[in-house]
């Protein structure tokens, strides 16, 4: 390509009238920069601003706030309760939902019946919208009517509200987010089952390897990617969660044990238009979002040295 | 990717009492992973005075409609269903044609800033949304497109994913096609229009059903944006209806129902695309 715009246009002084593929380049270009302009890189610049000052709406100068924003979330127990709980979804989401998927994709990687129609079951969830699903959890986990708040009342539970007992509620949001999200990381899993080369099981039968063998010397090395990747997206989609939370139990749930960062957020910027402390917060989460990002990066290349 | 619903795996062949030991395992965990569907629609199909007895039960004594029949009035179904359509709608067909458009030229054209752009366009994909929809949405209400069509749709006009996504794809094609294009007197446009998106079939469907789903299934961004019950999707609009009215649990289980079948009817039919669209909206994160 080089070659040839530098066969057809003769070599000139620079700076010089750009050329027409580059006329061209940034005509195609131009939509998409302005959007990603105005409504991504804008607003990352803009939380920062916000998050040094004392930002209210229809303000014709907004008052220099300093760092007291950020002095705000260190003596703020509610944000510590939000992070805290963001930690616990997270430190229960992410094994379990990483460690499910991978035996359902073991168990229907195998040649048994009705294979198709179990994993077309367990994908289900995961083309609905969380928001919708997670009301039908909460009517099933309503102690008056749901079946499932019922039905756990034959287990030694009786008269149980999971979703208004602070010890409950982020467990039923635990329970409700694995089922959610197990098929899409079974889906990865499959497709890291099925990259892996048929050859290398055969040697390993060869020289009289069993199952679990095959396992742990064949599958389990071969999923490293597969394995660095679904770590990764599930522990900055958990610190991110927003959707489980603020469905079935709104307004932070019993006691606010079920607020999350994002909630968090969304509470302090929309709800009550504290918008710089918000912004803030923010800044906080995309800090943490950064940091394992970058570990993510970091682990990834040293294992492929 | 291709046979990740049906592909047979390596493995010695199991023995049967094995086997049946799984799917018997595997059966039960799939029933409880279908169950609240389940529920869902036997809850739809139930008269309201059911609905609230006790104890509940999971199949209706009376099989009826009216859930059905009320949806429309009860609560602006009509109305929700249509914003859903208009958005997520919207958005696919502008996505598609901004994403395509600058991927095009950051994989088929040579200039000056290619390098630079391709890398901003890479910092674009990590920025997550959650951090900084308190200053987008200052932003939307600063460009007074705030509770209107354009504030949904506009800011999601492109999408640094799909460019990235796109991009991979075209630069696979082999570049004597623009070659002999241009040597036949055909434009960047007509390249672009005529050549590389007619060939790129399958990666702008698997694109299409991944920013369809996503903004049909969206409940953060349309919450935001809107706050008058004539503009929210269906996600928005149902979950806030429970949470401000005194809940007909049957209609909104039927409203349920209803915003999950499109999906599923696109599911059934296109399953392939749909497993690939998905796969890749975990690479977006």
């Amino acid at each position: 390509m080089s070659s040839r715009t530098a066969r057809l246009q003769p070599s000139r002084p620079w700076p010089a009238m750009p050329n027409r593929t580059t006329i061209a380049a940034w005509c195609f270009l131009a939509p998409s920069l302005i959007v990603l302009a105005v409504f991504v890189f804008w607003p990352i610049v803009y939380s920062f601003d916000l998050s040094l000052h004392k930002w209210k709406f229809s303000a014709d100068a907004q008052e220099w706030a300093g760092f007291a924003n950020y002095a705000r979330m260190w003596r703020d127990a509610r944000f510590w309760n939000a992070l805290g709980n963001t930690v616990y979804y997270t430190a229960f989401t992410v094994p379990l939902g990483v460690a499910l998927p991978l035996a359902l994709a073991l168990a229907l990687n195998r040649a048994i019946p009705f294979r198709a129609l179990l994993r077309s079951a367990f994908f289900l969830p995961v083309i609905a919208s969380f928001a919708i699903v997670a009301l039908a959890w909460r009517f099933m986990l309503d102690p008056d009517i749901g079946l499932l708040a019922y039905w756990l009342s034959f287990l030694g539970m009786p008269h149980v509200s999971p979703l208004r007992d602070p010890n409950l509620a982020m467990p039923a949001v635990i329970i409700a987010s694995l089922w959610k999200n197990l098929g899409f990381n079974m889906v990865i899993y499959l497709a890291g089952l099925q990259a892996i080369p048929i050859v290398l099981y055969e040697a390993a039968r060869i020289d009289g390897a069993n199952s679990f063998q095959q396992f742990w010397n064949v599958t389990w090395p071969q999923l490293r990617t597969t394995n660095i990747f679904v770590l990764v997206i599930s522990i900055i989609g958990a610190f991110q969660v927003f959707d489980p939370a603020f469905v079935m139990t709104p307004g932070g749930g019993p006691l606010f044990s079920t607020e999350t960062l994002v909630t968090y957020i969304y509470r302090q910027g929309i709800t009550n238009l504290n918008l710089s402390y918000a912004a803030s917060i923010g800044i906080f989460l995309f800090a943490v979002v950064f940091l394992l990002t970058l570990a993510q990066l970091r682990i990834t290349r040293s294992w492929e040295d | 990717m291709a046979d990740v619903l049906d592909g047979a795996g390596p493995g010695a062949k199991p023995t049967t009492l094995f086997t049946t030991v799984t799917l018997v395992v595997l059966g039960l965990l799939a029933l409880a992973v279908v169950f609240p569907f389940i529920w869902m629609l036997f809850t739809s199909l139930k008269p309201e005075s059911e609905i609230a007895t006790f104890p509940p039960q999971l199949l209706p004594h009376r099989w009826t409609f009216e859930n059905y029949e009320n949806v429309w009035t009860r609560i602006p179904f009509a109305r929700l269903f249509l914003n859903s359509i208009l958005f997520a709608g919207g958005v696919t067909i502008v996505s598609l044609l901004l994403d395509s458009m600058a991927a095009y030229a950051l994989a088929r054209l040579q200039f000056r800033g290619r390098n630079v752009i391709f890398v901003l366009i890479l910092v674009a994909l990590m920025l997550p949304f959650q951090v900084m929809f308190v200053p987008l949405f200052v932003t939307v209400h600063d460009l007074h497109m705030l509770d209107s069509y354009s504030g949904l749709i506009v800011p999601r006009a492109t999408n640094a994913f799909g460019i990235f996504m796109l991009r991979q794809f075209f630069v696979t094609l082999p570049k004597e096609l623009d070659e002999a294009a241009r040597i036949d007197g055909c434009g960047e446009f007509g390249i672009y229009w005529r050549i590389i998106l007619p060939l790129s079939g399958p990666a702008i469907a698997t694109l299409a059903v991944f920013h369809f789903m996503y903004n049909w299934n969206d409940f953060l961004w349309p919450l935001l944006i809107t706050s008058s019950m004539e503009m929210r999707t269906l996600p928005a609009g149902l979950a806030l209806f429970v949470g401000s009215h005194v809940v007909e649990y049957g209609v909104v289980m039927a409203g349920a129902v209803l915003a999950l079948l499109p999906l599923l009817v696109a599911f059934v039919f296109a399953q392939r695309t749909f497993i690939q669209g998905i796969a890749m909206s975990g690479i977006k994160g």
